[in-house]
């Protein structure tokens, strides 16, 4: 399937880009907080999504990090647990593949190795079962409680690349670069949606999360499939779409990254961002 | 012919779709899950070889032990942001320092030792330890003169530099005075490094005028030696206790040094004992607890 049949549409192209946009702007801007210290000496955050100070005030701290310290056998000081714990707060709230789809840098890359492979038609290669990002996330918990040292840490693309950006090193762009060509040639998704143990994470968070994608006007699909073309787990859709297993239109599955892509591209407009409480149909 | 036979006789594509799907899960589930514990496994060899310290990068100051310290690091560069002299940084992937984590190289830019400790502070974690207070009891390292052969003080010049630049001078390095036996006639004044004081910080391997320095920091473990526990030394449980802890000791006269007892080193001058003599007319007396050692009493 090539690109999404936008040129048959009669929304505007701001329209039918608009969460992509605002979500390329969320991520963007994070960036653009935490490089204006180091290159304009303006301090709005400090740190990198690991850890961060806002303002020099109110910390901020990744919940999967502070959890492995945990399980290192190290009792973080209570800066990180205070940060963790507004992190978690927020991710909880919003859905915790936010972090995803609104915030790594790591998105940027696949959502372009995605682009790129809907672009060229390339079929090829198999994505590993989604699951495995699940069994990874154990993997990686088990792991350091056994050897007592922050073992994904030394690999982690995701806080890897960030790093990287913030304090300019280059050592990085290898894996960054295996993780786009992973995702062009050989599996669709496959980091994001298959291995990341972050997202998996998150994905954990996820499932109670507040704001949610709703596919209230599902009477006027027109099975276009222009959403599942474009949605990074595009297994979400269905239950909610095509009420398998469930009658209410929300999309629940922790996997769902809350990008929004859906609402820009449905030119039907079945899907709208509401909350989880919210289960009309239009 | 029961189900599960004729499964288990024909070929996969004359099989129930339901055992299909259930062999494709297991499959699948099997897959994910030998992948995950490879990656893992693969990202802990990993991290065991690569989480050995080399021997010139040294932690900031309140840096648990190594094993501690990447348990608690988050690698989120807070210290490095801190640091008011540039002299911390974040290792890279590749490089031999554990990846994200912070570290200086002494030779490049030695820590400055700030008073109000600003890394510690900035630390979420608390994988630099809150609980250093006073930057002199930091234990960044250990400094060490490892080249005695090229060290300019250990040829016979007056360099001293390292002694000259040490934040904690007349403790963490002194000079001792030592006969030069080369001119007979000249000192040596050796810069001596006294673990019980030094920081680790490494102004002297940064100070060190030779192109390769004679005096490097290293890593306490790697600069240190230990002694057993059950040792004692018998001076030091002498004047404790006012009298030697096995009773006198006969003292045996020795062939040719008649007149001094045993356990002299034949080498050692004991006919004309040195009596050392003031560099300065009216340089201060050495303080008797380290005797030899010269306190300018300057002050950075």
């Amino acid at each position: 399937m090539s690109a999404p049949s936008s040129q048959s549409s009669n929304r505007s192209w701001l329209v039918r880009q608009r969460w992509l946009l605002l979500r390329r702007m969320s991520q963007l801007a994070i960036l653009a907080l935490f490089l204006a210290g180091p290159w304009f000496g303006v301090w709005v955050l400090k740190g990198n999504l690991s850890a961060s100070l806002i303002l020099d005030t109110v910390p901020l701290a990744d919940p999967l990090l502070a959890l492995q310290t945990m399980v290192a056998g190290h009792w973080p000081h209570s800066t990180a647990l205070t940060g963790a714990a507004i992190m978690l707060a927020f991710y909880l709230l919003v859905g915790g593949r936010v972090f995803c789809s609104w915030v790594c840098p790591v998105n940027m890359v696949t959502d372009a190795a995605a682009w790129l492979r809907r672009r060229l038609g390339i079929k090829t290669g198999h994505a590993p079962d989604s699951n495995t990002r699940l069994w990874l996330l154990g993997g990686v918990l088990l792991a350091t409680a056994v050897s007592g040292v922050l073992v994904w840490e030394w690999v982690n693309p995701v806080s890897l690349l960030h790093r990287s950006l913030i304090f300019g090193l280059w050592g990085a762009s290898l894996l960054i670069a295996g993780i786009f060509f992973y995702d062009l040639l050989i599996a669709s998704r496959g980091w994001c949606g298959h291995l990341c143990p972050v997202g998996a994470f998150y994905g954990l968070l996820g499932r109670t999360a507040l704001v949610r994608v709703s596919a209230a006007k599902r009477s006027a699909c027109d099975d276009c499939m222009d959403c599942f073309v474009v949605c990074p787990e595009p297994q979400v859709i269905r239950p909610a779409l095509k009420q398998v297993g469930q009658t209410h239109p929300l999309i629940l599955s922790g996997d769902c990254t809350n990008c929004g892509r859906c609402i820009d591209v449905c030119d039907r407009q079945v899907f709208k961002m509401t909350h989880r409480f919210d289960q009309r149909s239009a | 012919m029961s189900p599960v036979k004729k499964n288990a006789d024909q070929t996969s594509n004359a099989a129930s779709p339901a055992s299909l799907a259930r062999r494709k899960f297991i499959n699948s589930v099997a897959a994910a899950a030998g992948g995950g514990c490879l990656l893992a496994l693969g990202a802990g060899l990993y991290a065991r070889q690569a989480s050995a310290l080399p021997a010139q990068a040294v932690r900031p100051p309140g840096a648990l032990t190594e094993h501690d310290f990447l348990a608690a690091c988050v690698r989120c560069g807070l210290c490095v942001r801190d640091c008011p002299y540039g002299t911390l940084k974040l290792s890279d992937l590749g490089d031999p320092v554990a990846t994200g984590t912070p570290y200086f190289t002494a030779r490049d830019v030695p820590c400055e030792m700030c008073e109000d400790i600003p890394c510690v502070k900035a630390c979420p974690t608390g994988a630099l330890d809150r609980q250093l207070t006073d930057i002199t009891q930091s234990r960044m390292g250990l400094a060490a003169l490892v080249d005695q052969e090229n060290c300019l003080n250990f040829l016979g010049l007056r360099c001293d530099v390292c002694y000259r630049v040490c934040p904690v001078i007349d403790k963490a390095i002194t000079l001792e005075l030592r006969h030069n036996p080369r001119s007979d006639r000249h000192a040596l004044l050796l810069p001596t490094v006294h673990s019980d004081a030094c920081t680790g910080c490494g102004k002297c391997e940064k100070s060190c005028v030779l192109p390769e320095a004679a005096i490097k920091v290293f890593p306490r473990k790697l600069a240190q030696g230990a002694l057993p526990a059950h040792y004692r030394k018998g001076w030091e449980e002498k004047a404790r206790q006012g009298e030697s802890l096995i009773g006198e000791q006969v003292r045996l006269p020795v062939r040719g040094f008649e007149g001094t007892t045993a356990g002299r080193s034949a080498t050692e001058t004991v006919v004309a004992p040195v009596t050392p003599a003031p560099a300065v007319p009216d340089a201060p007396v050495p303080a008797p607890g380290k005797a030899g050692s010269l306190n300018s009493r300057w002050k950075p």
